[in-house]
């Protein structure tokens, strides 16, 4: 049996975005919940940081929310709505159902992975992928580790696995000097990005940083030995512990879809006030387009006040909005994914992992629906997560329809689904 | 010094630091997570729950993934099962 929480205003993703909306609503006197499918709220920028003690924005927005009353479920995941104002999410052994007026959907972003040969190698990982399990106790001390892919996310992951006594043999970045220098030139008129920047080039000081190279392999045979990048018209191969491979950011959007959300190229369309197309239902941060910490913070704030229906307040961060979307634009200018990076995947190459299907087995369908019903590709655990953005890229696929479940969700859990489609079933018949 | 915390990875007990998850865990033991489909070995890819690469068996349950839970005292780890 479900347990029912009820809330004027529910969070949707544990993130900086959803943290800074969930603190403002219920300072406001709204009743608050913040629900996050990770053990700990932070999202991933945020990791590991909202439980130490000290003056990082991290800390101090996980003490303001404290500090706000907002409820916090965490480990939580949302897998589907059976009727407008309640969502259904289970724990390790519980299921909810969550009852909200208002909700803001928050839900974060992940890293753009793109098949080559090897990448399935255990030790290959994201970028993120890798700092987020240095930040769950991964001993990465004395580790030789490659960082590739395109993205900000690079030189901060390369900076921080250095600081944690890694050794980062290089930084291969698809893009081109040429449009990394443009990108330099739009954040001219941002101090705070100026001094990260800096901070960053002496952190990273000694890396070699190789823009306009990428990964063609990576080599086992049964865990990563070895890794082989094209960089300037050659290859060179390196022996390494970890490969940190990840091609940007892709936002989640599989829950706004299933609520219905106005979706437009592969982000959430929102009002200056953050509010979907659907009554009710905002979104806010890296689903409405990826643009970094700064925007999160915008944009959830913005969220949480108007959901609050304090407009006037929430005006008042319009600024900060908008010179953060211009910061964003930059940002998929520069990183945008070369063409050459569509013939990395060999014919045997796996490109959905859940389902081991090869790339041979993709190429001769014309569309992801057909090569789901072929091929099971996208059909596994992930749901697509990960072969799906790869699959977009690489065969120029439109990524269609999500169905509930939207998380995959225990048999008890699905059970509660079919009984709220026939408590609503029953509803409409007494209504005749 | 932090404190560690005792597990078992397919019986062997291994001593991992408080706070750590299951699938660094599983990186301290040097053992791949999951078999695939087609038997190859597979380890966590994006470390934040999405892409199930990092399933493992945790005191009997199985399909945990290993990157969304932390290490409990005497919790029991499998990878063939």
């Amino acid at each position: 049996m479900a347990l029912t929480q009820r809330f004027d205003i529910l969070v949707v993703g544990g993130g900086p975005a959803g943290m800074a909306a969930a603190a403002r609503a219920a300072e406001c006197g709204a009743r608050v919940g913040i629900v996050d499918d990770n053990p700990k709220l932070g999202g991933q920028i945020w990791r590991g940081e909202s439980d130490q003690q000290g003056k990082s924005e991290a800390a101090q927005w996980a003490d303001r929310l404290d500090r706000s009353g907002a409820t916090k479920l965490c480990g939580i995941r949302v897998f589907h709505q059976p009727q407008a104002g309640i969502l259904l999410a289970e724990g390790d052994d519980d299921l909810k159902e969550l009852c909200y007026e208002k909700l803001i959907l928050a839900t974060g972003a992940r890293e753009r992975f793109l098949p080559f040969p090897g990448w399935t190698l255990p030790n290959v990982m994201g970028a993120g992928g890798l700092q987020a399990m240095v930040k769950s106790g991964l001993p990465i001390r004395g580790k030789r580790v490659v960082v590739a892919g395109t993205g900000p996310l690079l030189l901060a992951v390369a900076a921080y696995l250095r600081k944690h006594g890694a050794e980062i043999l290089m930084i291969c970045e698809q893009a081109s000097w040429g449009s990394l220098a443009a990108f330099a030139v739009s954040i001219a008129g941002q101090p705070r990005k100026i001094s990260q920047a800096l901070q960053l080039k002496r952190d990273l000081a000694g890396v070699p940083f190789i823009p306009k190279s990428w990964p063609v392999a990576a080599h086992g045979p049964r865990t990563l030995e070895k890794v082989t990048i094209a960089l300037a018209g050659r290859t060179e191969t390196l022996s390494c512990d970890y490969l940190a491979c990840g091609f940007h950011l892709v936002p989640n959007i599989e829950l706004p879809i299933l609520l219905g959300c106005q979706v437009r190229n592969g982000c959430v369309s929102v009002d200056e006030l953050q509010r979907t197309n659907l009554p009710n239902i905002f979104c806010a941060g890296e689903p409405t387009g990826i643009g970094g910490l700064e925007l999160a913070l915008a944009e959830g704030q913005i969220a949480g006040l108007a959901a609050a229906n304090r407009t006037s307040t929430a005006r008042g961060l319009f600024r900060q909005q908008k010179r953060a979307r211009r910061f964003a634009r930059g940002l998929d200018r520069t990183f945008q994914l070369r063409p050459e990076l569509r013939t990395l995947p060999q014919l045997e190459t796996i490109v959905c992992r859940c389902e081991d299907v090869p790339y041979s087995r993709l190429r001769q369908h014309s569309s992801w629906r057909v090569a789901k019903l072929q091929s099971r590709c996208g059909m596994g655990p992930c749901q697509g997560r990960i072969c799906g953005p790869a699959t977009q890229f690489l065969l120029k696929w439109n990524l269609d329809s999500v169905r509930p479940p939207v998380f995959p969700a225990r048999v008890e859990s699905l059970a509660a689904m079919t009984d709220h489609s026939e408590l609503v079933g029953s509803e409409v018949t007494g209504g005749q | 010094m932090l404190s560690s915390v005792t597990v078992t990875v397919n019986g062997a007990p291994l001593a991992v630091p408080q706070g750590a998850t299951v699938a660094v865990a599983m990186a301290i033991a040097g053992a791949p997570c999951r078999t695939s489909v087609n038997g190859e070995p597979r380890g966590p890819l994006c470390g934040m729950g999405i892409c199930f690469e990092c399933r493992v068996t945790i005191n009997g349950t199985p399909h945990c993934r290993s990157c969304q839970t932390e290490c409990a005292p005497e919790m029991k780890i499998r990878t063939d099962e």
